[in-house]
């Protein structure tokens, strides 16, 4: 089943930063669907070279590095986001015999590159020397440490259901039934971290713009911004996938190849993501954190003890 | 030409002497002088030592007593050219009083000399008397005794000079010319250097530091340029500092310059969201003043497009509002609205954000053909509309957990303070001043004030979504019921004066002939113009000397009341409930600073 790696490597890379530059396109043009208006439609059919126009100019602004920052920090910063997404690509399983690597630990792989990927945000935001900054990392912090721990306990029921932390034998395990149904509860809550992981409205403190300006990136222009923007794009495909993964039968589906189906259900989340960005209101961080701890922690822990006693049950 | 003089109504006349006779008792028989206005508010000199003791009185002491500081401030007396009986004075300091029982204004006036211009403070008594006695500070140099701090407010600390002393030149090309040499760059910029004491402000407790935060004067959340001072405690913020004046134009000093009716288009940019909001307290002052009749038409248009730009002014915060919290969607919604309804105002009046379309005596031009059918098809088009935004911002549950509880104060928290509109009636006093003073025939309306229960943020939010169904039901009613008749009053003063008579008799023409070279000529007296803004309470205190320009403007705005309130609301708040609290508020930094 396991094709050239090296192929794989280079596909998976060229597909998923070219589909969330195109998910850049695509938010604004449905953000402004929702908002009454038009969005980019200037730059080739429909605006869709818009992207490319921004990478242009992206790219050969001034690499501005402000003199009170921590330099090497703040250069390191942006590429570690970069990199942890990336690196959870690798464990995904796109279709039978499109992965990087079928690791049996793939799950909590996922879990400890998205960890991983905080240390971006909290060292943009403390080496930018800059307060507003550093409200933004010490939210981030705050916000990663308390989603973090129910984002991987909502995925324990998958893991107890399954038997496996292979991504692909997970997928497998859902040719007759989706994981979204017994684990209702369990989707309901990675979606919820999911969305935290991905600083996306309404969880989106550590940029929250009308309050801290932009919060852990307000220092950062040109490229190594733009790592960041690419990098949330990235995320949020990272979180659509593992969704479609973990409770959506992965490219499980009728008629359709399966890589057709990865992608429509991939495609469906995102629009999901962007809907919410159209329509909610931001928390307040300490409203976040009681959600958290107080809400979401108890229920992903019942949950697990629930779905446990019931796969021990029918053993 | 014969001047009209000023009316006083009986009741307000017999009021007027009972508290001068209270007074007398407290203070000495010949300290208290009454003084004739042409806005019927009862005046009173009292002589500077007994400022505070009268004040006290009048506050506390009196029945149904003056709770409301509504005004403080200041006029410089030393170039008034016609003779007056009232004592002499080179700096006058003005207080506005305001009794919600008695549901009347009081003024109270005190005579100072230039060489001992210092005078007792009262913001001990008020809290709201703190800003209003720096702003006299920095304007005239006069000082306060025991103000706990008084520094510039409006302009910038390294400024010489008082600006509304009347020797402070008002052009630039009496100043000399500007240059800014590093020195001075480095000079003014070294000045705005943050240092936590001169603010009042403590750098740490218990051996910990506390973290300052900027915010502004360029910041997204502040809507223009508003600096406030943040002293956090991790978020927490322990006391926050509004620095304003970034946004002072020097509108009350441009009214000394411009004639009275070249000064129009000025008041249009005080709140800029209030487009002739701020035309009509202007002029309902001048008219005072002047004692022109503004004819029912003129009355009905002025009403009908002044609730139009409530309308205006309200989505615009609507929108801005959810914008703070997070929320991106509707201020799209909302600007879209309130582009048709400038659709509207274009049409009528030909400019949209600043109509300048107030004329002293009516209104510039008369309606244009069709004008009552846009009006139609907005009223038919916005109701739905809100409907959906309540959907969409005031009931959801983010929203509201985001906003209810935050930023409150209580119905006589508002009164010590100042302040006046939404929030005023969010504590639950259905105080409106369309209701309760009605002028330009508001009486005439059919109209509820909607109140809240609570004082916080979401109330002063669901207080402004009602006002727009308010005025939307008072624009209708205006549709139905415009009065046939003239624009603008027949009077000669009115401006530009109407035509007919013109050729007519000699009298009109050479009125006509001055008002159009040199400004209408309105009769020396002090007049108050208030009304019921879209923030709240806006007033103009005008006093003439009988030329043709203002001797003194004075724009009593509501956004300035409201932002010195600021700390009190955001103490013990995270950084997320100051957005949420400077949003319900609706500020506009020009009408903070003007």
């Amino acid at each position: 089943m396991i094709s050239h790696p090296i192929a794989s490597i280079i596909g998976i890379l060229i597909v998923a930063l070219s589909l969330s530059a195109f998910l850049i396109w695509v938010e604004r043009r449905l953000l402004a669907l929702w908002q009454d208006r038009y969005g980019p439609n200037r730059v080739g059919p429909f605006g869709l070279l818009q992207v490319l126009a921004d990478m242009i100019k992206i790219f050969t602004k001034e690499d501005w590095i402000p003199p009170f920052a921590d330099k090497p920090v703040f250069v390191i910063a942006p590429a570690i986001i970069m990199v942890t997404v990336l690196m959870s690509f690798a464990v995904l399983p796109v279709a039978p015999g499109i992965i990087v690597s079928d690791l049996n630990i793939g799950l909590l792989f996922f879990l400890g590159m998205s960890s991983l990927g905080v240390y971006s945000i909290v060292l943009a935001g403390w080496a930018s020397g800059n307060k507003y900054s550093l409200l933004g990392g010490l939210r981030a912090a705050a916000q990663m440490i308390s989603y973090e721990v129910f984002m991987g306990l909502s995925l324990m029921g998958v893991v107890l259901l399954a038997g496996t932390f292979n991504l692909t034998r997970i997928v497998e395990a859902q040719r007759g039934l989706w994981y979204v149904v017994p684990q209702f509860l369990g989707f309901v809550l990675f979606l919820i971290a999911g969305v935290a992981e991905a600083r996306r409205l309404p969880f989106d403190l550590p940029e929250a713009e009308a309050e801290l300006v932009a919060g852990f990136h307000s220092e950062y222009s040109g490229m190594k911004f733009g790592m960041f923007f690419v990098g949330e794009y990235l995320g949020i495909t990272l979180i659509s996938s593992m969704i479609a993964v973990l409770f959506l039968g992965g490219w499980n589906g009728p008629w359709l190849p399966p890589l057709a189906w990865f992608l429509i259900k991939v495609f469906a989340f995102l629009c999901f993501f962007i809907l919410l960005r159209a329509s909610l209101p931001r928390l307040r961080f300490d409203q976040l954190m009681s959600l958290g701890w107080k809400v979401m922690f108890p229920l992903a822990l019942a949950n697990l003890l629930v779905t446990g006693a019931i796969v021990l049950a029918k053993k | 030409m014969m001047l009209s003089v000023a009316r006083q109504p009986e009741t307000q006349a017999s009021a007027a002497a009972s508290i001068g006779d209270e007074l007398r008792s407290l203070v000495g028989e010949d300290t208290v002088t009454p003084q004739a206005t042409a806005d019927a508010i009862p005046t009173l000199w009292v002589a500077p030592e007994n400022i505070h003791k009268v004040l006290t009185r009048l506050k506390t002491g009196v029945d149904q007593p003056y709770r409301m500081l509504y005004d403080l401030t200041a006029i410089d007396e030393r170039m008034k050219t016609y003779p007056q009986d009232d004592p002499a004075s080179d700096f006058t300091i003005v207080y506005h009083l305001l009794s919600f029982d008695r549901n009347e204004y009081i003024r109270i006036k005190t005579p100072l000399k230039e060489e001992r211009a210092t005078i007792n403070t009262v913001s001990d008594l008020w809290p709201a008397a703190n800003w209003y006695e720096r702003e006299v500070w920095d304007m005239f140099g006069i000082r306060f005794d025991g103000h706990p701090h008084l520094e510039r407010i409006l302009m910038p600390r390294t400024w010489s000079g008082h600006p509304l002393r009347k020797d402070h030149p008002a052009r630039a090309t009496e100043m000399g010319p500007f240059q800014l040499s590093d020195a001075k760059q480095d000079a003014e910029q070294e000045a705005l250097r943050f240092r936590p004491e001169e603010w009042g402000m403590k750098r740490g407790r218990d051996g910990e530091d506390f973290l300052f935060l900027n915010v502004g004067p360029q910041h997204p959340g502040t809507h223009g340029v508003l600096r406030v001072i943040l002293q956090l405690d991790g978020e927490e913020i322990v006391d926050a500092v509004p620095d304003i004046g970034y946004h002072h134009r020097g509108a009350e000093k441009m009214g000394e310059r411009q004639s009275w009716h070249t000064y129009i288009p000025y008041t249009d940019r005080v709140d800029y969201l209030g487009g002739v909001m701020n035309n009509m307290a202007y002029l309902m002052a001048l008219e005072k003043l002047a004692g022109i009749q503004v004819p029912p038409r003129a009355q009905v248009i002025r009403v009908m497009l002044a609730e139009l730009f409530r309308i205006i002014s309200h989505l615009v915060w609507y929108g801005t509002f959810a914008q703070d919290l997070g929320q991106l969607s509707p201020v799209f919604y909302t600007f879209n609205d309130r582009e048709r309804a400038f659709g509207i105002i274009e049409a009528i009046c030909g400019a949209r954000m600043h109509p300048n379309w107030f004329r002293i005596g009516g209104v510039a031009q008369d309606l244009p053909k069709g004008w009552d059918g846009l009006i139609r098809d907005f009223l038919k088009y916005l109701p739905p509309r809100l409907a959906e935004y309540d959907k969409e911002v005031m009931q959801n549950r983010i929203f509201k957990r985001r906003t209810q509880g935050v930023g409150a104060f209580t119905k006589d928290e508002a009164i010590e303070w100042g302040v006046t509109g939404p929030g005023l009636r969010a504590c639950g006093f259905a105080w409106d001043f369309r209701k309760t003073q009605p002028y330009s025939g508001y009486e005439h309306f059919e109209f509820d004030i909607p109140t809240g229960t609570h004082g916080d943020c979401y109330d002063r939010g669901l207080v402004r979504v009602e006002e727009m169904r308010q005025s939307l039901r008072i624009v209708e009613q205006c549709v139905d019921n415009m009065p046939e008749g003239p624009y603008k009053s027949l009077d000669a003063r009115a401006c530009p004066p109407l035509k007919e008579r013109t050729m007519h008799d000699i009298e009109t023409l050479i009125t006509h002939f001055l008002g159009v070279s040199w400004g209408p000529v309105i009769p020396p007296g002090e007049a108050l113009g208030a009304v019921e803004a879209t923030k709240g309470n806006n007033g103009y205190y005008l006093v003439s000397d009988g030329g043709t320009t203002s001797y003194r403007t004075r724009i009593r705005t509501p956004s300035f009341a409201h932002m010195q309130m600021l700390p009190q609301l955001a103490r013990g708040r995270m950084i997320p409930d100051l957005l949420a609290i400077l949003g319900a508020m609706d500020f506009v930094l020009a009408d903070v600073d003007r």
